[in-house]
Parts: structure tokens; C-alpha cells; sequence
């Protein structure tokens, strides 16, 4: 219990300090999530919405399969991104490992599936709305996609901020393919892991709380940027 | 608005571009020791190089120069070093300083440390006593040096029972472990200074020679790839075995305790 | 613009899950309407008419229009559906998707928000409106784009009689204008306020029709007589 109160005062002075590496492991750790946020959503969210709209063969088993994915353990998927991106692996000529890209990509993999699941199932929701009016209407397939993507764009935030949640919360895979190197690639959560193991559990906790409430001022300004509580427009 | 969203993304995508840099991959210990703290900025000083170092346990370490991923290692595992070597994956080992490692255990000592007279002797006591101990398991120098020192006492842990806890886990946790369990542990001196959290937990037994805790340099093979920088392994090691270097180690104290004893043969 | 009709079903039939829905039945429609399809519940109206409007496929026989032009049909669901969007959007939506000139659509619009009484609710959502007021929104975004035939599926089920009066009226002038119109419904007061021809489906068949005053003073077969004077017809 005493700890939870040091961590909170921690967390108070570091804050009202302006605590240099307190702002450089933040800002660093909003670069790789928010980046690897616009990467996944770019992919997904198409992705979501195909699968709703196209009939095809394996169709069911690709749902399943991202729905499957979404389990996929961190720490595994920094693993096989090590290997990839080590200079003794196929892609080591990159000279990607240890760097904010490297985190960026092994964040992406994770965050892809969850995004694409849950846009998947509000997409096919409301494809089951419209299936009729647009097919009546003789859209195309492109037409479909960008109404149903337009129409739904509150769920898709929602799918959005989801992977937000899992990224920057995300600790296993960032700290094998970053190396959490001091300046270069340490973070919030990989910083709050270092502190654990030195035994400064209340330091620990002060990074969790500042972590914390970094993610409810992301979730805050995208709902105030979308005016998602504004009676009326949607 | 809009417009300071915008700026606040931009902030936190610029870069900073910098000067020559290499990358060590390092032991846990090494870096809860807190030495790292004053000797990179000594070397940016005079070398103009940034040090990058990747904390990880000795086996990782050790697997990174192996790929090739790392310029040079820095461990306290002389067998693993010298095979390291063997395999053609390090150019040479150089010894750089030592420090120890010390017993820590509950204030209560229920196995009697305080009178202990050797390292072996403080190792029998605790076997026959048998209270909680927590190894840290994990293959790392200090799991290693803790294996030696029990067989040196004629002990195999394989045949110990449940009061022997492997964690598999890095200095400081093990250290935590100890102290929420009240159990016996080894730890280098630097972490055990350095802990947060000693809880009921004292030094019980330091200063056989048998305890002692060999920092050696490995610079990678260059020939691994093209990325490895071999020079600045070099400048560096000849650096870490310099004057400024043995000052700065053997200046360095916790609460006015030195740790590391500065022992690199000059060239 | 060409004419569409006569449009001829021959042979139609539709199988869904084993069961036969329709069919085989024939169908003629010659180019003046109003044409009015009755017959009991589950008699099949509802998917004669998506067969006609070609958004469900027959499984055996064909559906042969003089010339058929898609872009050319509209379709009015029993349930009106409107997209997530305000009323204007929903008018604009069918223009937008064939790229129809901004000042174009203003105008299409104004023009039919005055005529549906929604002027005053243009900018809220569709979502909020009532039953009434959406199948009015459905109509009007179905005649937007002028079609040559309106298929319309038992439009004032479950409508008042007031917005009922001004359904058939927009009706009417809609008929008035060239547009050719299909429908069904319950009501047989609205058959005999709308149609030219009738329609009588039985069992999933066209059981009986012709042209309106002759089949209520003399229907043909004793099931239509039957279901003309309100007899429960199986």
C-alpha cells in the first residue's frame, strides 16, 4: 500500500518537475505507438471492411484466423522480429534492430489483428444494414467500401483506440527488438520494467501512473477531435 | 486547435542525429551497479562516441555478439567468455576490473553466516540449516558463480529440496523475492548497494577471494558483417583498460563503499 | 431514353434452402402502370418484386426486359433504410455516387425536402426520424435520380392514414411524371385508389390479374373473388 502512495507521489514530481528523461521516454513512447497506430489502422481497417463486403472461399477461415491472431503472444512476435531484423537474419542489412522502427514494426503485427477484428464486426454489422440499399443503389465494390468505412467511422475509432490500448501498454516485444537502450529505445513501459528489477517498485509506479494517464489524454483528445459526444451529428 | 495537435505530432516525430556510436551489449548487474552512469559520459567526453547499451542477462549478452547484433560484450562469466573466444564469435578477452559477490540473507541468520570462515564454510552452513534460499537460475555470472561456489563446497543443487527457489529472473528481482520470502541469496556487491528494497534483509558473509567476480571485454568478430564496428571496439577497450578509466572505477563508491577493483593489464 | 418494358418472366422460379419460393410462374408487364401485386401474406409479392428489380437471382426460367438499364430502377423496401447520415446526405447519396454536380444536387435536394415536408429537419439525423418520415425520405431518395421504374414494397405497412394519403398522392404525381411504378400491398382500398392493372400471387404463383376495373367487377378465378371479399385464402 505504501508504495502505491510513493508511486503516486512520484509520479506528481516528476510530472510538475518537467523531469527530463521523464519527457523524452514519453514522447518516444507516443512516437512508436501513435506511428505503428497509423500503420496497423491503415491496414486493418480496409482489411476489416473487405472481409465484409467480399464474398470469397477462405473467407471464414481468414476471419477466424485474425480473430486467432489477436491472441498472438508479444513477446513471441518480438522474438520472430529479432530474428528477422538481426544483422545475422534475412533482413539484417536493414539495420532496423534497436531502433524506434524495429519497436514500431514488432507493435504493428501485434496491434493489425486486433484492429482488424473488431472494425470486421461492426463493419459486417452494418453491411447487413445497407447490404440491400447499395446493392439496389448499383454501387461498386470501392463505393461500398467507403460508404460503409464513412458510415462507421465511430466503430472504427473505437477498434482504433483499441489497438492504441494493447500497443502502448506493450512491453515483451519492444524490449527484445528495441533493447531498451538508454536515449535510443527505452520507453515508458520498458523503463517502468527496468525499475521493477532494480527493486524501485515506487519509481516503477510512478512511470505506470504517468503511463496511465498519458493513454486517458490520447483517448480524451481523439473523442474531443471527433466530437463523438455532440448531440446530434452522428 | 488542430493546429497545436499538429505541432505536438511533429515534436514528437523529430530526430536527433548523432555522432559516432557503437553498441555493448551488457550484464544486468553491470548496469545496477550504476557504473555506466559515470563512464559514458567520460568516454563521449574523450572519445566522442555514444556507448549504446543493451542490459540483458549473460547468456542473451553473449547471444547477441554471437549474431553479430552487437559490437562488443561486457560479462563476468570466464568460461563462457573463454568459449565465446573458442568459437571464433570474439577477437580476444580482456580483463577489466572485479568486483564481488556478497551473501545476503534475513538479520535473523538462522544459518549462523556471521561465523562463517570461508566462503565454502557459509555455503555448508546454509546446506545443513537449510532455510529459504533464491537462486537466480537463470544461466546468467551470477547464477554461474553461484553454482561454482556451492560445488566448490562439494554441493549439487540438483539434489537440493524445496528451500532452494530458482526464479529465473535478473539481480534486482531476485533480490525482491528474497525479501518479500526472507530468504538467503547471492548478489554482487554494486546490486545489493543499490537496491531499493532491503526489507529484513542484511549482509551476512563477504570476502573470500573465492567470491570474486572477473569483468571481462569481448569485442565481436568483425568478420560476422559488415556492420560491426571493430574500430570503435577497439578505441573503446583501450580506453576502458587507460588511466582515466582505472580512476573513475576504482573512484567509484556507494555510501562511501568502493565496488569494482580496476585490474586491466595495460598495453 | 429507351423504353424498358415489356418486361417478361418466364419460368421464374427461386429456391432458397431447399424450399421453392416462387415459381414457376410467367409475368408479363407492358410499359403503362401503375401495376399492383396482392395476394395473402407469404404469397411471394416480396420477392417477385426483388427478382424483377434484379437484387436476388432466379434459380431456374428468366427475367427478359425489352432493355434493361440498371441505373434506370429504384427500390423501395418495406422497411425503409436510411444511412447513417443527415436527411440531406440521404438525398445526396444516389447523385453522389454518379458523380452529379454539386449545384445539381443542391437543387435536387431542396427541391425534394420542400416536397416531402422535411425542410426543417435537413441537417439532423435520418436516424431520428419517424416511421412515416423515413419511407417518405426512402421515396424521395429513390426519385432522385428520375428512374423509369419504382418498385415499391408494401410502402405504408404500418403507416398512419394521414402520411399514407400523402404517400399516395407523391404517388400519383410520381406516375404522372413518366415514372412506371411497381408495387405491392395490403391494402385493397390502396389497389383500388392506385392501380391500372393488378397482380394476384398465390402460393408463390401468379395466380390471376389483369386490368384493374375488370378484375374487381369480374375477377377470373374463385380464389381472387375469395380474397376480394375478404376471405382468408390458403
Amino acid at each position: 500500500m505504501v508504495e502505491i502512495l510513493e508511486g503516486l507521489k512520484a509520479a506528481f514530481w516528476l510530472v510538475v518537475t518537467f523531469d527530463a528523461e521523464l519527457w523524452e521516454i514519453s514522447l518516444r513512447s507516443l512516437r512508436v505507438t501513435l506511428t505503428a497506430l497509423l500503420i496497423a489502422s491503415l491496414i486493418a481497417i480496409p482489411l476489416g471492411t473487405f472481409l465484409a463486403v467480399q464474398r470469397f472461399r477462405y473467407r471464414r477461415f481468414v476471419i477466424s484466423l485474425i480473430n486467432a491472431l489477436m491472441g498472438l503472444p508479444p513477446v513471441v512476435v518480438g522474438l520472430v522480429v529479432y530474428i528477422l531484423l538481426s544483422r545475422s537474419g534475412p533482413f539484417g542489412v536493414l539495420n532496423l534492430l534497436f531502433t524506434p522502427t524495429a519497436m514500431i514494426i514488432a507493435q504493428v503485427i501485434i496491434i493489425t489483428p486486433v484492429i482488424a477484428s473488431i472494425a470486421h464486426q461492426s463493419m459486417r454489422e452494418l453491411w447487413a444494414e445497407y447490404h440491400d440499399l447499395l446493392i439496389s443503389l448499383n454501387t461498386s465494390k470501392r463505393q461500398r467500401i467507403l460508404t460503409l468505412i464513412w458510415d462507421g467511422r465511430r466503430n472504427l475509432l473505437t477498434a482504433a483506440l483499441a489497438g492504441f490500448g494493447r500497443a502502448i501498454g506493450e512491453v515483451g516485444a519492444i524490449m527484445i527488438v528495441g533493447g531498451n537502450i538508454d536515449h535510443v529505445t527505452r520507453v515508458l513501459t520498458t523503463a517502468i520494467a527496468l525499475e521493477t528489477g532494480k527493486g524501485d517498485f515506487a519509481l516503477a509506479l510512478g512511470l505506470g501512473f504517468v503511463l496511465i494517464g498519458l493513454a486517458i489524454m490520447v483517448n480524451l483528445a481523439i473523442h474531443t477531435l471527433s466530437q463523438t459526444e455532440r448531440e446530434g451529428r452522428w | 486547435m488542430i493546429r497545436g495537435f499538429l505541432t505536438f505530432f511533429v515534436t514528437i516525430w523529430a530526430t536527433v542525429s548523432t555522432a559516432d556510436e557503437m553498441r555493448m551489449a551488457v550484464t544486468t548487474s553491470f548496469d545496477s551497479s550504476g557504473l555506466a552512469d559515470v563512464l559514458l559520459p567520460a568516454i563521449k567526453e574523450d572519445l566522442d562516441l555514444d556507448v549504446q547499451l543493451l542490459v540483458v542477462g549473460t547468456g542473451q549478452a553473449l547471444r547477441l555478439g554471437q549474431a553479430g547484433d552487437v559490437d562488443a560484450v561486457l560479462v563476468h562469466s570466464k568460461a563462457a567468455e573463454e568459449a565465446f573466444v573458442a568459437a571464433g564469435h570474439g577477437t580476444h578477452r580482456r580483463e577489466i576490473m572485479y568486483n564481488d559477490f556478497v551473501l545476503i540473507g534475513p538479520a535473523t541468520d538462522a544459518a549462523g553466516l556471521a561465523g562463517a570462515t570461508s566462503a565454502a564454510d557459509a555455503m555448508q552452513r546454509i546446506a545443513g540449516a537449510q532455510p529459504l534460499f533464491v537462486s537466480r537460475g537463470d544461466d546468467s555470472g551470477t547464477h554461474k558463480a553461484e553454482l561454482a561456489v556451492w560445488a566448490q563446497a562439494g554441493f549439487d543443487v540438483g539434489a537440493f529440496g524445496n528451500w532452494y527457489r530458482e526464479v529465473g529472473a535478473g539481480m534486482g528481482q531476485a533480490l525482491n523475492t528474497a525479501a518479500a520470502m526472507d530468504a538467503y541469496v547471492l548478489s554482487d556487491r554494486a546490486s545489493w548497494l543499490n537496491f531499493a528494497n532491503k526489507a529484513r534483509l542484511a549482509l551476512l558473509y563477504s570476502g573470500d577471494p573465492a567470491l570474486f567476480n572477473q569483468y571481462a571485454y569481448l569485442p565481436v568478430d568483425p568478420n560476422k558483417n559488415d556492420n560491426v564496428r571493430h574500430d570503435l571496439a577497439i578505441k573503446l577497450e583501450t580506453w576502458l583498460t587507460g588511466p582515466r578509466a582505472e580512476a573513475l572505477i576504482n573512484g567509484y563508491a556507494i555510501n562511501d563503499e568502493t565496488l569494482f577493483v580496476f585490474n586491466a593489464t595495460h598495453d | 431514353m429507351t423504353q424498358m418494358f415489356p418486361l417478361t418472366l418466364q419460368q421464374v422460379l427461386v429456391r432458397r434452402r431447399g424450399k421453392v419460393v416462387i415459381g414457376p410462374t410467367d409475368l408479363v408487364l407492358r410499359p403503362a402502370g401503375p401495376t399492383i401485386i396482392i395476394g395473402p401474406n407469404g404469397s411471394g409479392k416480396t420477392t417477385l418484386l426483388r427478382v424483377m428489380h434484379g437484387i436476388e437471382r432466379v434459380t431456374d426460367g428468366a427475367v427478359k426486359w425489352q432493355h434493361d438499364d440498371p441505373s434506370q430502377h429504384a427500390f423501395v423496401f418495406q422497411s425503409p433504410i436510411v444511412l447513417r447520415r443527415s436527411v440531406t446526405e440521404n438525398l445526396a447519396y444516389p447523385l453522389r455516387l454518379i458523380k452529379t454536380p454539386k449545384p445539381e444536387i443542391a437543387k435536387a435536394v431542396d427541391y425534394w425536402l420542400d416536397r416531402i415536408g422535411l425542410s426543417e429537419n435537413r441537417n439532423g439525423p435520418a436516424t431520428r426520424l419517424s416511421g412515416g418520415e423515413r419511407q417518405k425520405l426512402a421515396i424521395a431518395r429513390a426519385l432522385i435520380r428520375k428512374p423509369q421504374v419504382l418498385f415499391l414494397d408494401e410502402p405504408c405497412a404500418n403507416l398512419d392514414g394521414h402520411t399514407t394519403r400523402e404517400i399516395e398522392t407523391l404517388l400519383q404525381e410520381t406516375t404522372a411524371g413518366g415514372t412506371r411504378l411497381v408495387m405491392s400491398t395490403h391494402d385493397m382500398g390502396q389497389a383500388r385508389r392506385l392501380a391500372r392493372d393488378l397482380v394476384f400471387m398465390l402460393h408463390g404463383k401468379v395466380h390471376d390479374g389483369g386490368d384493374a376495373e375488370a378484375v374487381f367487377t369480374r375477377p377470373k378465378t374463385k380464389e381472387l373473388a375469395a380474397f376480394l371479399r375478404g376471405d382468408i385464402v390458403t
